[in-house]
């Protein structure tokens, strides 16, 4: 009579679909509220969910319903001591005297906020979504110069050493089968019979005779059919696919120079971490090479990079020059997408600063996709800022900005990396 | 001997165990409390397929659209948070008839859901009369797919943009797109023809020449310009959809789907607190059963008390959790307390219930769940017992007063007050406003007026501006929203889109 059913097995996420719709409906609402938690929490955990607030009232469904006034009569329970003709002060709101109206709310009358999870994928889509990296448009995609061979199933022409042994020789098995197959059959039967003209006495001579004629010749045409014919060759085919390259290495380059503190390492490491999660949803591969300086420049991993205590003066263009030659020996142009951030005080040695700018424009901004550069200092520029201005002016992927402060970062990320009219 | 009847002893289910429960429940359903249900089928789901259940509101299968998304994110929010307990069964109307059964159930809870659901809930959508008037449960399920499929064609041919837009207008009107009464059948030729002669012989029997002297007022026909519809319509989105003049034949189809969706629930909406008391009468009852023949052992029966206690508890009125009257609890009051009247009447039974006193319960109960709604149910069948039970009081709330008043309590003279006022709170047409299509002006500018009629001077919630809106939406043309007050005068009270000069 009944039938139990487990379902168990069957997909869980048939609500994801009105989800995703329900995102995409209340968008700027949502984004809204991201840009403002962006604002109140610290870019290290940018890579989780967040809590979002909407008002209620931005995504209620209307309906026609009742509101406060008129006449009604509600009945409650639990009456300790009320009787007939008993008479209260209405009360004020919902204060859950239990006077007021206790019908349950045929309407999202509430004002609550409306709070909902995102998932760490849809904030960050969120997040990202009107910031784009600068020149990186599809026609980059469309021209590029990587091709990879591919195999592309069998063709029937070729080069020798793409010959497909198995293939070919699985044809050739197939066509011989095929084509000496009416002789075969013939033969089998010429075969039977003679055994039975010789079998039978008195043996028909004349019979047994064409019999064995024939069998010969059938065995010729047999023997006839080649064992390989130019037809049956099969060859690997490749073809060649347009490979875009989609793995960058992204340079981060810092002072660490004792002028550097505590904070300013920090900021500077909120940066950094926005621009590695921004190429981390753009290229499926990325490395990072992170650069320190003080007078010498020395490649290290992150943890010494942020972590690690030295002082000492400030020579820029040492850690301008590893980089240019770390490019050169291990990130090919035609394989790498390059970016670069460097973070600073601004302090530098006087005179290396014009050293820095032939450096920039020589060696690194010919090959790099972008170069952000930022600030950290409330004071004055010096040398160092009047430099990179004249980068600044000679090419657009240049980019420098002055903070001071956490609550900067995120509005000079935003126009770092605003979206480029092309 | 009562050891071997014995199903399980252990909290956890397996399918064979879920099998013979069901079993052994269906058959004393069947034989001891005559329940005639739809064959059932059972379905073992997780608490993520509970989730998406529960914010597609409990259809099997709907059409996209972004408010189950909604609800979806409310409930898996909450959820997540350990604010509410899923509800442990999901039960759809439908033939044969489907229940969900949550995996993390214990052996007990499994059983409990499969009498509540399976065999009450089941029970009442079959034998209730505006569940058998107005849904075919042998039909929905195809419906829903049907639906959901012309649904997803429609966003494939006109943009998924445009047909979401337009179903937010139609579900701002699902309230108002059930036909609460039955159309009567079209004659058939025979019968039209036999009313046809009736109607002849009727007339040459009151023929009399006199009446043809009288002088015929024809100024009055003339001056009342006529309407229409002729007769104001309540089904909004029927008239919407047969009549709106520049809907396109696709928005005309997704009107009429959310119109039958909406005919579908019509009926839950208004058996609330009996088909939940039915439900939960009859699974306390079908489990007694179980352990009284020996099925179930004591501590099976204590985690069920325990349970079906808290499904029942009603808070009082001061209590910071306070929600108004809980269905369960009035209705398995209600539902428990006919039984008692039947079985144990005292002299006041006898004096309220002439007819039910000393009857067999089952028939009797049988009648209630079959014929009646929440409003008539409680206004036929709530007893003084259950009032004093419940410390019901009524509290009026007239805004034309200072002051709130206790109008009656649970004693003599209060009950036939409470009473009314108690089924009058289950009264659709007091939950929602009465708004009827009054008139299309055809020849003029083509505008919609629906008129609303208050229900004891209960204005219309605020938002009635954006359900103007959508209702301008699909009408095309402009649409005006009219009061009519206690002493018959008629008011504008909002229209869309604004002209300047009102």
């Amino acid at each position: 009579m009944a039938t139990l059913i487990d379902r168990r097995l069957d997909g869980k996420n048939k609500s994801a679909v009105n989800r995703q719709r329900f995102i995409r409906r209340f968008k700027s609402q949502i984004k809204k509220a991201v840009t403002e938690a962006m604002n109140g929490r610290s870019i290290t955990d940018i890579d989780n969910g967040e809590k979002i607030n909407i008002p209620a009232r931005d995504l209620s469904e209307p309906v026609f319903g009742h509101g406060a006034g008129g006449r009604r009569e509600t009945i409650h329970p639990g009456n300790k001591d009320f009787i007939k003709g008993d008479r209260m002060a209405r009360p004020q709101g919902g204060s859950g005297g239990g006077t007021g109206k206790g019908q349950a709310s045929n309407s999202g009358e509430g004002e609550d906020d409306f709070v909902f999870e995102l998932s760490r994928e849809e904030f960050l889509e969120l997040f990202f979504e009107d910031l784009e990296l600068p020149n990186l448009v599809r026609t980059q995609l469309a021209k590029v110069a990587e091709f990879k061979s591919v195999r592309a199933g069998f063709s029937s022409v070729g080069n020798p050493s793409n010959l497909d042994v198995v293939r070919s020789m699985r044809g050739a098995l197939a066509r011989r089968i095929a084509m000496a197959a009416p002789y075969s059959r013939r033969l089998h039967e010429a075969e039977a019979e003679l055994q039975q003209v010789l079998a039978a006495t008195p043996v028909d001579e004349p019979r047994a005779q064409a019999l064995v004629e024939e069998i010969e010749h059938l065995r010729a045409r047999v023997r006839a059919v080649p064992f390989i014919d130019t037809f049956d060759l099969r060859y690997v085919n490749r073809t060649k696919q347009p490979q875009p390259s989609t793995q960058a290495v992204m340079f981060c380059i810092m002072d660490v120079s004792g002028s550097m503190d505590r904070a300013r390492k920090d900021l500077a490491k909120r940066f950094f971490t926005l621009l590695y999660l921004f190429l981390k949803r753009n290229y499926q591969k990325i490395e990072v090479v992170f650069i320190r300086h003080h007078t010498v420049a020395k490649e290290v991993d992150e943890q010494e990079f942020f972590y690690s205590r030295e002082t000492g003066g400030t020579v820029v263009s040492s850690a301008l020059t590893l980089m240019a030659d770390i490019a050169a020996a291990r990130y090919p142009l035609s394989v790498w997408n390059i970016y670069a951030a460097q973070a600073s005080d601004g302090d530098n040695w006087h005179h290396d600063s014009p050293a820095c700018k032939d450096i920039l424009l020589k060696h690194i901004m010919p090959f790099v996709r972008y170069f952000s550069y930022i600030e950290i200092t409330p004071d004055r520029h010096q040398s160092l800022w009047e430099a990179y201005e004249e980068v600044r002016e000679v090419h657009p992927n240049f980019a420098m900005q002055q903070i001071d402060g956490a609550a900067d970062i995120y509005p000079v990320f935003r126009e770092l990396f605003k979206r480029r009219v092309s | 001997m009562t050891t071997s009847r014995l199903i399980t002893d252990s909290s956890e289910w397996t399918f064979s165990i879920l099998e013979r429960y069901n079993e052994v429940i269906g058959q004393i359903a069947a034989n001891e409390f005559k329940l005639d249900t739809y064959p059932n089928q059972i379905e073992i789901i997780t608490a993520e397929q509970m989730m998406d259940a529960y914010s597609s509101v409990g259809m099997p299968l709907g059409y996209k659209h972004w408010s189950y998304g909604k609800q979806f994110v409310l409930t898996e929010k909450n959820y997540r948070r350990g604010q509410m307990g899923l509800a442990y069964e999901i039960v759809i109307n439908a033939d044969p008839c489907i229940a969900y059964l949550m995996e993390e159930n214990t052996a007990m809870m499994q059983a409990l859901v499969i009498a509540h659901a399976a065999y009450g809930h089941n029970s009442f959508f079959k034998g209730n009369y505006l569940f058998r008037t107005w849904t075919s449960a042998d039909a929905i399920i195809d419906y829903l797919l049907f639906a959901r499929n012309y649904v997803a064609e429609c966003e494939e041919h006109y943009g998924e943009e445009n047909v979401e837009l337009f179903l937010d207008s139609c579900h701002a009107l699902m309230n108002y797109g059930v036909d609460r009464y039955k159309h009567p059948a079209p004659l058939s030729l025979g019968e039209e023809k036999q009313r046809q002669q009736e109607r002849e012989a009727y007339l040459q029997l009151q023929l009399n020449d006199l009446w043809r002297t009288v002088p015929a007022r024809p100024s009055e026909r003339v001056l009342s310009e006529a309407r229409f519809p002729t007769e104001p319509q309540e089904n909004l989105l029927y008239f919407i959809e047969k009549n709106a003049p520049l809907l396109e034949p696709w928005q005309r189809e997704i009107v009429r789907i959310v119109r039958k969706i909406g005919q579908y629930f019509y009926p839950q909406r208004q058996t609330q607190v009996m088909n939940e008391g039915w439900a939960t009468f009859f699974h306390y009852t079908l489990l007694n059963a179980l352990y009284d023949q020996g099925y179930v052992n004591d501590g099976f029966m204590i985690e069920f008390l325990q349970s079906h206690t808290s499904v029942i508890q009603q808070l009082p009125f001061d209590h910071p959790y306070y929600s108004g009257i809980n269905p369960y609890a009035l209705g398995f009051a209600m539902m428990s307390d006919i039984k008692r009247i039947c079985q144990q009447p005292t002299a006041e039974d006898r004096y309220w219930f002439p007819d039910m006193a000393g009857q067999d319960w089952l028939r009797v109960l049988d009648f209630a769940m079959r014929n009646f709604k929440d409003e008539s149910f409680i206004a036929q069948y709530l007893s003084p017992k259950v009032m004093r039970d419940f410390k019901l009081f009524a509290v009026l709330d007239d805004e034309t007063q200072d002051e709130l008043e206790v109008t009656a309590i649970h004693d003599e003279a209060g009950y036939r007050r409470l009473r009314l006022a108690l089924s009058d709170q289950y009264n659709l047409g007091s939950r929602e406003p009465n708004i009827q299509v009054w008139n299309v002006a055809h020849r003029k500018d083509r505008s919609l007026t629906l008129r609303h009629t208050p229900y004891n001077r209960r204005p219309l919630h605020d938002n009635f501006q954006e359900v103007l809106r959508h209702l301008h939406q699909l009408w095309g043309f402009a649409v005006r929203l009219e009061t009519v007050d206690e002493y018959g005068k008629v008011e504008l009270v909002g229209e869309c889109p604004q002209t300047r000069e009102r």
